[in-house]
């Protein structure tokens, strides 16, 4: 394993931050760790880092005990999410901080300067100040300096939090190909199931300091091990004991003998689908998703009495109705 | 209607009378440019060569000397101890931190004398450690040390306090150690601000007068000072010779004060 955390505990005062945690991450993976704000995930990251210290529990890095290590010597490469560059540095020195740390010779030290601004499409950009680049060109630059001295493992924090939304969707796909290419074991934290879902292999969803669940982005989106995954991993409406997502919510014209009866309340236009409110029997409102051919179709709007059906639900054991 | 209105009463509300500027321009004279002007006149009185000789007499140089070297001395030992008590006082937490904190301004508040007379209660003729430095230069270093203590370590504080700690996490978890880490990322950054500490304890130390006089003894081609040379050679009703003095401790100010804005400008360029 690249990584191994075994039965980490982290508490700031009252506050439990890791719940007795246990993660392994296999070499070469990219791995999205979600959750809430407050779920422990940040704190996970950076007691892999060194960081922060676990106040119990080991972390293996590279298959050697790293939980005594100090961060300088754990062989690896962190990312932050407000960039934290080197202020008073041109953008290649700040790359090639770690390699000057470890005393390179200055020829292979401008040469891999110079490879890494190419790879993260910063050639060119090398005498400039971080002050002068844009937050995406910050954060590559980051990256390339991370990168540089060859890290065991990559960790992200929140990455591309500080960005703008389309600036952040460029970078989720470029490191996805990034990651693709050079094959190094990669760890981010994020708050957005989306990116998790995008970027990630294998997402590891965190909450109140406790994994709760693991697996492919699939795996938790289509089989939820509870109620809190499967609100977290998308919207989710609720009809009687059942969770149904937007888009298993099947709306007729006509009975069928396993609908149920229901009023029109909204119809919005989303672009790319359409999203129909509805109440059933007169209760809770629960959200469809339609193409815009069968909203079409079907000929909705508010005040129309329709008939529901989830074409796919799940019911979780235990939890209130 | 609000949107429209607002951006113009914004602009009328904050305009002052328009006679204003006259008004700052001619405060300003009077308080200061034209004293200055009085001065510098005063000092040209007796030509180019008496000017030249009255600061290049023995006791002269040796008080002007004495008032840099000493100035100097205190600048880079506050650079020294008043980062490190700056970055106490930030990154540390220790009982009576607060007190600690108020104190460090005391030496600036008290009235010099009275920061004279305190040294002198320790340090002089009856001093109940038995530790007399009256007459000495250390005497003055010591003053001067006392005066200026705040300097640099209100205006390293606030930069501390708003340094990245995450530039800090960054250069650690590449491998730099502590002392690495201090030096290649934390003393840039805190570096302009050390710089505008000391140079305005080195004007300070320049032109203090009340704590030295009561501490130095005052012993020309010793430890007199050039502020309290300027007040003896008035005593002495040499007038020219005291003005021509005072000048040059205020291009010494003045030069100071400039080299600062530069130094402020060029920082500011790439930090922020």
């Amino acid at each position: 394993m690249a990584i191994t955390v075994r039965n980490v505990n982290k508490r700031f005062g009252d506050f439990v931050a890791l719940d007795d945690v246990s993660l392994e991450v296999p070499p070469g993976s990219l791995t999205g760790l979600l959750g809430p704000s407050g779920s422990g995930k940040s704190t996970l990251l950076r007691v892999i880092a060194g960081l922060e210290t676990a106040d119990e529990g080991d972390v293996f890095i590279g298959g050697h005990e790293a939980t005594l290590l100090p961060p300088q010597r754990r062989e690896i490469g962190f990312v932050f999410q407000h960039y934290a560059a080197f202020k008073h540095m041109t953008v290649a020195r700040n790359v090639a901080f770690g390699l000057e740390i470890r005393k390179r010779p200055k020829d292979e030290v401008k040469g891999r300067v110079a490879e890494l601004l190419h790879l993260v499409q910063l050639d060119g950009l090398g005498d400039r100040y971080p002050s002068q680049l844009s937050g995406g060109q910050r954060q590559r630059m980051a990256l390339a300096r991370a990168l540089a001295v060859e890290p065991e493992v990559l960790l992200l924090d929140e990455p591309f939090g500080a960005l703008d939304a389309r600036v952040r969707s460029e970078l989720r796909a470029w490191l996805r190909r990034l990651h693709d290419e050079m094959q190094v074991t990669t760890v981010f934290v994020t708050h957005d199931q989306e990116e998790a879902m995008e970027v990630a292999d294998t997402i590891v969803l965190m909450d109140c300091g406790r994994i709760v669940q693991e697996g492919r982005p699939q795996e938790l989106y289509d089989h939820p091990g509870s109620e809190f995954v499967m609100r977290f991993m998308g919207q989710v409406n609720r009809i009687g004991d059942a969770y149904v997502r937007p888009h298993d919510v099947e709306i007729r014209l006509q009975p069928n003998g396993t609908t149920q009866a229901a009023v029109v309340e909204r119809v919005l236009h989303m672009g790319h689908h359409i999203r129909v409110d509805v109440s059933v029997n007169g209760g809770a409102p629960v959200s469809a998703q339609l193409t815009r051919d069968e909203a079409e179709r079907l000929g909705l709007e508010p005040g129309r009495p329709v008939f529901v059906r989830p074409s796919r639900a799940r019911t979780f054991a235990g939890t209130p109705s | 209607m609000t949107t429209v209105a607002l951006p113009r009463r914004r602009a009328s509300g904050a305009a002052l009378p328009s006679a204003a500027p006259g008004v700052a321009i001619t405060y300003l004279s009077v308080i200061v440019l034209l004293p200055l002007a009085a001065l510098l006149w005063q000092s040209q009185k007796g030509g180019a060569d008496a000017f030249w000789q009255a600061v290049s007499s023995p006791d002269a140089a040796a008080a002007l000397e004495l008032t840099l070297g000493a100035a100097l001395l205190v600048a880079l030992n506050n650079a020294v101890f008043g980062t490190l008590i700056a970055w106490m006082i930030v990154r540390d937490s220790f009982p009576g931190k607060g007190i600690v904190n108020s104190l460090i301004d005391l030496p600036f508040a008290l009235p010099t004398v009275v920061a004279g007379l305190t040294l002198l209660t320790l340090y002089g003729p009856y001093s109940p450690i038995g530790l007399n430095i009256t007459y000495t230069r250390t005497a003055v270093v010591l003053a001067l040390l006392f005066e200026t203590l705040p300097f640099v370590i209100r205006s390293v504080q606030p930069v501390l306090l708003e340094l990245d700690r995450e530039m800090e996490e960054a250069a650690a978890s590449l491998g730099a150690r502590g002392h690495v880490v201090f030096r290649r990322i934390v003393l840039p950054n805190l570096l302009p601000a050390i710089l505008s500490g000391m140079a305005l304890a080195f004007a300070r130390a320049v032109g203090e007068y009340g704590s030295v006089v009561m501490l130095s003894g005052n012993v020309p081609f010793s430890t007199e000072v050039a502020s309290v040379h300027i007040y003896s050679q008035i005593q002495s009703d040499y007038v020219t010779g005291a003005t021509a003095m005072s000048i040059v401790l205020l291009a010494i100010s003045l030069a100071v004060l400039l080299s600062i804005s530069a130094l402020h400008r060029r920082s500011s360029k790439h930090v922020h």
